[in-house]
Formats: structure tokens, sequence, C-alpha cells
């Protein structure tokens, strides 16, 4: 029995590994369409605007411009392989080079505000579950319904007026350090972990100081999908007829609550985290923005304003391959969860 | 040893206050198996949920008491409620496998409550379980510690569910309809697993159902509810030779047994003679080597075997089987919704099997085959009226429009019985009866030659499909129909049909004359079958 | 003649009463049905009621704080924020109903064609849009606007093109779970093609969930576009727009000029509320059950 448990599971992780095989393949197509589908010629724009015929028909040729799209499309993957993205033009160094050095910054931020909402918006939800009508209930629907309509840069931005300008109890709102402090030695590139490796925990409190207002920001906004999942799936679990089972064997409210009706709802919660995961990066960019905060979200926005498409488009997928990793995470851990993968029949 | 006085339960609903069950007192002896039987919405549920104080969110246990061992079920602490649950008194229910918690293993399910009343400790705990599963009689019980409820079969699964309700050895233990969903054989096994372990128990039980066969056979006493009430109790041989409350008797009348008419399922008052139905010589329908192969994740499902039979004009047969059989692919494929793999459908001597399923909509033998189908509810568009379902294979088909499309419309729905007043209703807005109406008047509109009638009472409440039954054989004779009967339930195939084919994995294991195979049925399976159904007692002498 | 009768017997009852039911013990619902035709309003008549051009500069009027002459206060040229803000409406309001609509004809027919017929269609359609969805949608908004150039169009087809799998897995989904049900195979029976039958009785009863998914995905929708142009993606200054007025505001804002930013955002965030509450009044209407 116990072999024949383990093997469909161990089957199903290969092949939902394989599975991201054909997305990341549909990524990379669509990354390709969307650095040829730039806006006039390529070939002209690489070229500057003084450039005469000739100048723009060498680029044309040294970008491979000149060739198939088919065959350009094998160029820009075998550069891909080599982890090329070509030259950022405002920045003047490798796209690959620039978002690997920012990317901890992206990660950190993010994380932080998943953590932080995670951390809400499930006992939230569950406690509004289970007392529905509750103050607890019309808390949690004030804040699902209100979340999901709050346009991130608009909280950060008003965070800021109250905090920094009207409290002045938030540091100003400008990366991720205050130049008073000295960024710790880079080992994960993540400060708050970089300091109290070295055992800096001034510099540590100077970033976590940067960070609340961004991370809280971004919360809020991840606040209300979770939340809204975790009371409709609790709900849900709530009203199964195994609930009615267990109920009626006397099992005692804990064990019902948390034992039976709280691991079946996690499952949907975790497939949520996928959509939630979509909504952070993205927003991750407005906040990024807001607070100065120099991740890749940053990057690309400055990068747009001076239309450095390379550094764009590398950002687009770099996002996207980052996503798809998430994304194989999340159903590996729900693998872990739920006992019937691997065996279902549909 | 339970003693229940005046309990009423009501639900707050968005319609304000609605009343559940009003009032009922009846008592438990010790070691006793009382049935309580009423159709859908008696209050026969709730009454068992109110017991156990398990009530679904808003109901309330308005007034009465439930005295259990001196206990009073409806004042004592949440507490001590809890203990008593499991311990004292269990409860099985039906739907056996949404029942158990899907991401758990069965074996520590019933650790769960085996640990909870202090029955065993951590270390008994795998041991006493797997006992619990032996009880259950579940063979490889210690490989089946290990399963989930996905990887069983809905009988195993209310094995594990009888076994968790009865592993901490509780002195009265309530079976929710446990049988419903499960097949007629799977039906008889656990039904004999309960009472068995019941009576080696010495325990007592409530068992709630809709079927009164089944309640008599089983049961010590039965008591029949409606609308929350008790309307009568008694003896089940006593209750169903003599009757004494109207509803009661209506009940035990619509109840299918050997020996008896389909006339006798209503009231005498509606008794009408039967209409005669001729049955002639020559095939309508000649189905023969028909085969349908599916493409499964591991080799080739075959869900139809190379089937062969007739249908003869005016003929009706019926199609048994358990479910996963094949009964249903076949009438698919009859009615030309499935393309077959592989044989012949000659329908009045031309190979309808030859065209393609999706061609055949256009096909100006689409109106000579109709069907009725397994669930009324799903069958009507919920958008659609009453009329307008009616209407639409008129117009679709029959290019009727006009006045005389609402003329026939309206023939129809005096033919099924079906008021006209109900005509421009939509379905959630007509009983279950009524639509069954609706469903029936649509399939015989263009009045076919051949009808597919794919359980159509299977939903029904006996009382109604009693009515619905006869109302379908007014109707064959009248308009010369032959039909297919498809079913799991050999008494009623027995009341309709001329002929029987017996199904098992895709195969027919026999088939014959209804009466014959009935009475002296040749293959095992039949056998199982036949003995697998209840039998209620005899019915009171008509004087 | 016949399907006339038909149709208008059966628009009378049921539906009704229970809108009326629902918007009366729900107030909240009743609430974001007055603000959705404020938002109307606002964006049909807009233009011809506000106190002020909204493009007028005036150097000598500039970032005035709110009064009764300015309610929301002036910018940092001396444009009137009230009149902006109102006249704003109507570009950011059909920004998300342009892409809405095109994501849900769009959403529509390949979910009813891949639910209906599956097999390989329906494995394609599940192929793209599973590469669509490997974006984090914001961001693969701003590739495909960056890449098919800044303009108020591309926003929209930016916008309707990530909110494409969302209506087309729900479409699939809901006729998926019809296609083999009694009153689709009756339909069959009785003379109807596949295509009437997914046309005519499947697709309308997909018709609640999806106008539910409509509101929602309105207010999404108009804060993604606002999103956009606070990068300074599509709508250019100095047009009056909600996210790009946002966006001149946050450079006042650490130095106490809060009006710019804050009405703009605050009108934002009650469109984009309004929308919410709409789409969870309409579940309430469509299916009492679904409340979450």
């Amino acid at each position: 029995m116990a072999t024949a448990n383990t093997y469909p599971r161990l089957r199903a992780v290969m092949m939902r590994i394989a599975q991201s095989i054909p997305v990341v393949v549909g990524v990379v197509v669509i990354s390709f369409l969307l650095t040829r589908a730039l806006p006039g010629d390529p070939a002209a724009y690489f070229a500057g605007a003084a450039a005469d015929e000739a100048s723009i028909e060498e680029i044309r040729v040294a970008l491979g411009l000149d060739k198939p799209l088919i065959q350009q499309f094998f160029i820009y993957v075998g550069d891909l392989l080599q982890g090329d993205l070509g030259q950022s033009i405002s920045s003047g160094q490798s796209v690959a080079a620039d978002l690997a050095k920012r990317l901890p910054a992206s990660l950190e931020l993010t994380l932080t505000a998943l953590i932080v909402s995670c951390g809400i918006a499930i006992p939230l939800g569950v406690l509004a579950a289970t007392q529905p009508g509750s103050w607890i209930d019309h808390l949690c629907r004030v804040v699902v319904t209100a979340g999901v309509s709050l346009p991130t840069f608009f909280t950060g931005i008003v965070l800021i007026y109250v905090f920094y300008y009207l409290l002045g109890i938030a540091p100003s709102p400008l990366g991720r350090l205050d130049f008073i402090y000295i960024e710790p030695d880079r080992v994960t590139g993540f400060y708050l972990i970089d300091a109290a490796v070295v055992g800096d925990w001034e510099t540590w409190l100077g970033a976590l100081k940067q960070l609340v207002l961004p991370a809280v920001t971004l919360a809020l906004f991840t606040l209300a999908p979770i939340a809204r999942m975790t009371r409709a799936a609790m709900l849900t679990a709530l009203s199964s007829d195994f609930i009615r089972t267990a109920k009626a064997a006397g099992l005692t409210n804990r064990k019902v609550l948390y034992g039976y009706a709280f691991r079946n709802a996690l499952l949907p919660v975790v497939t949520t985290l996928g959509m939630v995961f979509s909504f952070a990066l993205g927003a991750n960019v407005l906040v990024e923005k807001v607070f100065a905060w120099p991740g890749i979200g940053s990057y690309a926005v400055e990068a747009l304003v001076v239309s450095d498409y390379a550094a764009v488009q590398g950002f687009v997928l770099a996002m996207a391959l980052l996503f798809v990793l998430l994304n194989l995470i999340i159903d590996l851990a729900y693998t872990a969860i739920d006992p019937r993968i691997g065996f279902a029949s549909k | 040893m339970l003693s229940v006085k005046d309990l009423a339960v009501s639900f707050q609903t968005r319609r304000g206050s609605v009343d559940a069950v009003r009032g009922i007192s009846f008592e438990l002896e010790k070691g006793e198996i009382l049935g309580i039987v009423g159709e859908s919405g008696s209050g026969k549920s709730v009454t068992s949920y109110a017991l156990m104080r398990i009530l679904d969110v808003g109901g309330t246990i308005k007034s009465g008491e439930a005295v259990y061992s001196g206990v009073d079920l409806r004042r004592v602490a949440e507490k001590t409620m809890r203990d008593i649950r499991g311990r004292e008194i269990s409860m099985i229910f039906q739907n056996p496998r949404a029942a158990l918690n899907p991401i758990r293993k069965v074996g520590h399910q019933i650790e769960d409550v085996l640990r909870r009343h202090a029955k065993a400790t951590r270390y008994t705990a795998r041991e006493k379980a797997i006992e619990a599963l032996e009880a259950v009689k579940i063979r490889d019980a210690v490989a089946r510690y290990d399963a989930y409820p996905f990887e069983l079969s809905g009988g195993m699964c209310q094995r594990i569910v009888i076994a968790i309700a009865l592993a901490c050895d509780p002195r009265l233990l309530i079976a929710d309809e446990p049988t419903t969903g499960l097949d007629i054989t799977t039906q008889k096994a656990v039904m004999d697993l309960v009472s068995e372990l019941i009576r080696a128990r010495e325990m007592s039980s409530i068992l709630i159902t809709h079927d009164l066969g089944l309640a008599a056979q089983y049961c010590d006493r039965i008591m029949v509810m409606k609308d929350g009430g008790i309307v009568e109790q008694g003896d089940p041989v006593e209750l169903f030779s003599n009757p004494q409350h109207s509803y009661t008797r209506k009940l035990v009348d619509a109840t299918p047994r050997e020996g008896e008419s389909i006339r006798s399922l209503l009231p005498p008052e509606d008794r009408k003679p039967e209409l005669p139905h001729d049955v002639s010589e020559d095939a309508l329908l000649d189905v023969r080597n028909l085969t349908k192969t599916y493409r499964g994740k591991s080799g080739p499902v075959h869900a139809v075997k190379n089937i062969s039979f007739t249908v003869k004009r005016g003929q009706s047969v019926g199609l048994v089987g358990e479910s996963g059989c094949g009964k249903s692919t076949t009438s698919e494929m009859l009615v030309r919704l499935m393309d077959a793999t592989a044989g012949e459908i000659l329908f009045d001597g031309v190979d309808i099997a030859a065209m393609p399923a999706a061609a055949f909509a256009k096909n100006s033998r689409r109106g000579d085959i109709q069907m009725v189908f397994q669930d009324a509810t799903d069958s009507l568009n919920p958008r659609h009226t009453a009329r307008h379902t009616i209407a639409e294979p008129l117009q679709r088909l029959g290019q009727m429009g006009g006045s005389e499309l609402s003329t026939r419309i309206e023939e129809l729905a005096g033919l099924v019985g079906l008021p006209a007043t109900l005509l421009d209703r939509f379905p959630h807005q007509l009983s279950g009866g009524q639509k069954a109406r609706v469903g029936i008047a649509r399939a015989i509109a263009l009045e076919p030659k051949f009808l597919i009638l794919d359980e159509p009472t299977a939903a029904l409440d006996v009382s109604i499909q009693a009515v619905v039954l006869n109302l379908l054989m007014d109707l064959r004779a009248k308009l010369g129909m032959s039909y297919l009967f498809v079913s799991h339930d050999l008494h009623v195939v027995r009341l309709l049909c001329d002929h029987v084919v017996v199904m098992k994995a895709g195969e027919i294991v026999e088939q014959g004359p209804t009466l014959q195979v009935m009475s002296n049925p040749q293959e095992p399976y039949t056998k199982e079958l036949l003995s697998a159904a209840p039998k209620p007692p005899a019915r009171r002498i008509v004087a | 003649m016949s399907d006339a009768s038909i149709k208008s017997a059966a628009k009378s009852s049921g539906g009704l009463d229970h809108l009326i039911y629902v918007l009366r013990a729900n107030p909240v619902t009743m609430l974001a049905f007055c603000m959705f035709a404020l938002i109307i309003l606002a964006a049909v008549f807009g233009p011809s009621l506000v106190p002020y051009d909204p493009l007028a500069t005036n150097a000598a009027n500039a970032l005035q704080a709110p009064s009764l002459a300015h309610w929301f206060g002036t910018d940092s040229v001396g444009r009137d924020v009230f009149s902006r803000v109102i006249v704003a409406t109507r570009l950011d309001l059909s920004i998300s109903v342009a892409a809405v609509a095109l994501s849900f004809v769009v959403g529509s027919v390949l979910g009813s064609v891949a639910g209906y017929w599956g097999g390989w269609l329906d494995a394609v359609l599940n192929r793209v849009l599973d590469t669509i969805m490997a974006f984090p949608l914001f961001v693969l908004a701003m590739g495909i606007v960056a890449a098919l150039g800044n303009t108020i169009e591309n926003i929209i087809y930016a916008t309707a093109i990530i909110n494409v799998p969302f209506y087309a897995r729900l479409v699939r989904a809901e006729v998926n779970i019809r296609r083999d049900s009694g009153f689709a195979r009756a339909a069959k029976l009785s003379g109807n093609s596949d295509i009437r039958v997914l046309a005519m009785h499947i697709f309308p009863n997909a018709l609640p969930p999806m106008m539910v998914q409509v509101s929602l995905n309105l207010g999404w929708a108009i804060l993604n576009a606002a999103g956009l142009s606070f990068i300074g993606l599509g709508v250019r200054p100095p047009t009056a727009e909600w996210g790009i007025m946002v966006a001149e505001g946050a450079n006042f804002i650490v130095s106490g000029e809060w009006w710019l930013a804050v009405f703009p955002g605050l009108t934002l965030m009650i469109a984009v509320f309004t929308f919410n509450l709409l789409g969870d009044g309409l579940r309430d209407i469509v299916d009492p059950r679904q409340r979450t």
C-alpha cells in the first residue's frame, strides 16, 4: 500500500514540473513577440536619431533583424540561454546584470508583504467563517470589499502623507536605507538578512523602518483576496457532510475546526495564492515607484520613461519566469497537502 | 431508553420561521429498531439531527424534550452532549463518501473518535482502529487503514462510516438514509451488516428512510411522518396489512411489490381500468452487436460489449442493471446522442447507427425516437417556461407555429395531466411531479414511435412515482408507443414491462419475458438482484 | 409570433420580485446601484457641468488648498482639480468598459467553444490561457503597451488581453457543466443543432455568473488602466485622468499639498469600490448561496 501511495504521487510531482516546460516556452515566445513588436523599426531605434541609412542597415545585420523571424527566434533563445537579455541604454550595462542586482530588493519587499498579509488574512477569514454575523465577520467583509478597491499607488501616497508628513514617524520614502546607514555586505541581497548575519542591528532597524510602509501598502492590497478565499473555503468546509460526521462522533470543536475543516479549507486558499502572487508582483511595480524602492519594478518604470525597451522586455520576462517558479512551488505545496493528487481521474 | 415528548424544531429562513417538526412524541425501547418513514420534507432527518443537536445553522429546537437514559438531550450542556455523541449515540449518514474527511486516512478518522472518547491511547489506537475495521467486515483491514476515502467504493465508505459510528460501542445508532445512492446489492449488504451488528451488540437503533419496504424488512416498529408530524406508528406487518391513516394507506399502496398490477399503486378511488396495449410480432428496434469502447487512461474501457436485443412494435422492454453496467450508455446510443463504436441499430429496418449523432438532429426520424430523462429538474432549461419547453420540439422538428402550436401544447398538457395554468411557470416554480410531466409532454409531443425512459421516477417520492408510472402506462396505450424502460428497480420494471434485459459490466447476462425472468431467473446475478430488493409484507386484502 | 408570446410570458414574475427583495434586504447593494448611477451621470454629463475648463492653466492661482471657489483645490499650474476629476470619469470609464466588453466577447466565444466541444481545441486554448496567466498580469500589460506603443487604444487592448483568461475560463466551466445536462440533451432530441444548443440553451444559463464577473472586472480594469498611466503609460499629460493626476500629485505630497493626489485617488477608489459592491450585490441576486 505504501509503495502504491508514494509512487503515483512522485509521478504527479514530476508531471507537474514537466508541465511548466510548455509554459516557459510560451512565456519565451510571447516575450520574443513583444520585443519584435516594438513600435517602428528597432534597427533605426537602436542606431539612434542621428544615424544614416547605412549605419541603420549595419545595425540591422548586427542585430540579426534581416534574418527570417524563425531564425531570429532561435538567436533570441540562444542569447537567453547564455543569460543575455541585451544591453540597457540608460545604465549602459547588461540588462541581466541590472536585474540580478535589483531583484533581491523586490523580493524582500514582496515576500515581507505576503507573509504579513497571510498572517493577518488567514486568521481573519477563519474567524469570520466560524463566527458568522459577529463583528469580526463584518470587519472581514469590509476589509475584503475595501481592500480590492484600493489602488496601491494611492494607498502608498496616503500612508506617506500621514506617517511621514503629518506624524513624522516614518523615514523619508526614498529607497531601502537612509543614507546615514552603510549598506550591509551583500550575502543574500536581503538587507534584513544581511544585516542580521553580521549582527549590525542598527542597520537592520534602519532597513526595517524603510520597509514597513511599502510592505504595508502591498500587504493591504493582497489581504483582501486571501481573506475572502479563506472565509469562503472555510464556510464550504464547515458545511460539508464530513464535518457533520465528525460532530456526530463527538469530536471536540477544536478538532473539528482545525483538524478537519481548516485543513480542507487550506486547499483552495493555496490555489488562490498563485493569483495573489500575480497581483502582488504587478502591484510591486507601483509600490516601488511610489517609495523609490530600488527594485526591478522601478528599474522597469525608469526604463519605460527613456524608452529603454531591452530593459523593459528583460524585466517582463524575468517577472514571468519568477512567477512560473512561484506557481510551481505553490502547486508542489498543494501536492503535499492533498492526497488525491496523482489519482485524479479527470 | 429514549423518550421524546412534543419535540418541535423550526428553521429561521428569509421568509420567516418554518416548522420542520411539529411536536412529535415517541418512545424507543432498549434493543428495538425503530423505522422513521416519510417522503422528502416530512421532517424525518431533522428529527434525528435534533436528537443529536447537530441541526444546520438557523435550526432550533423550539419545545419539547428528548430524554435519553434520564438525560434531556435538549437541555444538557454542549460539553456533555459532545461526550454523548459517538459514545452513547452515534449516527451514520447518506452519501458515505462525502461523510468522510477526504484528505485524512480512514484509519486516522477512526482513531480520532477512539481517542476522543478515551477508548484508546496513542499506542493502542492503531490496533483498535483496525479492530473496528474488522468489525464491519472489511477485508484486509490493515491495508485499508491507510486508505483515503477516494480510493474506496461507496459501499466500502459506508462501512468506514459505520466503523466510526460503532467504534466506541454506543448504545443507540441513528441511521439517516444509510443506503440512498448505493446499488441495490450493496444496499442489502450494508443493511444486513448494520442489523447484524445492532442485534449482536444489543443496541437500539433508529432507521430513517423513504423506503417503506426497506423499513418493513429491518425494523421492529415503523413510524410514518408527514409534514413534520407523526401520522401513524406500529408493527410493520400490521401497518402494511391494515393501515389506519389515509396517508399511510397511500404510501403502502404506492410501494411496488410482487404479484400486483401497476394500477394497485394508486389509491383505490383512482384505479381506472387498464387500457390494453398491443404488442405486434415485427421488430421496431433491432439492436445487433452494439459496442461502445472509450479510450481510458489505462487502456480502452469497454462500456458496452456486443449486446443484441429486440424491441417489438408496442412492446415495453426493461433494461435493468446496477450503476456502471452500461445501461445509460446503451440508451444514449439508441437515442442517437452518442455514436456507437461498432454494431447496428435497425430502426424500422434502417440502420440509424450508421449516421453520426450530430447529423441525426436533422434527420426525419429524430421525432420518432425520444427520451424522458432521469432527473426532471436537470432536464428542463431553468430559463424556459413549461410552455417554451414543450414548444421546442414542435417548432424545431414539427415546424409548427401560431395558434396550431398553442393548441397542441395545451392538448399535450391535458394528456399528461398538467394544468394549463402551470404552463407559463418556470421549472423552479413547479413541483417534482409537475416537472416530470413537463418532461414527458416534451418527449411525446411529436408522437414518437419509440420512447426511452431513463429512470424517470428515480428522483421522485413513491406516491408521485405511482402516479407517473400509471401516466406512462396510459400514454403507451393511447399513443401506441414502444418503451425502453431503463431502471435499477426490478419491482418497477416488472410492473410496466413485457420483456426484460439484465445487464452487468457492459454485457447482457439474461433476457426474456418479464414474468419468466422474475419468477424463474436462470443467472446467479439476476437471482442476486431479485433477492437484494426489499420485500414489503403483503398488503391488506381489499374487500 | 409564437416565439414572442412565449418570451413575453416568460418575462413576468419571479425575477423582479427577487430583485426588489434583495435590494430591500441589502441597503449596501442599493447604495451601490445609486453610486453607479452617479458615476454614469458624471461620465455622460460631467464635461458640460464642471465649473472650470479642466485644461485651463492659471499660474497665479497655483497650488491653492480646497476652498469654496475650488472645492478640490488647484494643481501646480492652477487647474481646477474638481473639474479635472469629474471630466476624467468619462475617459477612465470608457477605457474599462471597452476593455471589459472586448474580453467578454472574445472570452465568451473561446470559452464556449472549448467548453462545449473540448478535445484539441480545449487543450490549445488552455495552453494559451496558461501562458497568459503565467505572466503577472499587470506586468504583461506593461510589456504589451511598451511593445505596441504608448496610446490609449493599446491600454484598452492590453487590459482586454489580460482579462480574457478570466472570462474564457468562467464560460468554459459554466458551459462544460451544462454540456451533458438533461436540458441540453433534450434540446438535441428536439432537433437543435450543436451550435443552437450552445447558443440558445447553454450560454444564456452561463450569463448570470458572467454579469457578476463583468461588474467585478470593471473595477479591476479601471485600477489597471489608472496604474498604467500612473507609471507613465497610455494617457499623457495634460489629459485629465485619475491615475496620472495621482502621479502628478505624488510629487507634492511630501511637501503637504495633499489635495492634488488625494481627490483623484479617492474618486478612483470610490469608483472601483462601487463596481465591487455591485458585483457582490449581483452575486446575491444571481445566487444567494454563493455569497462569500
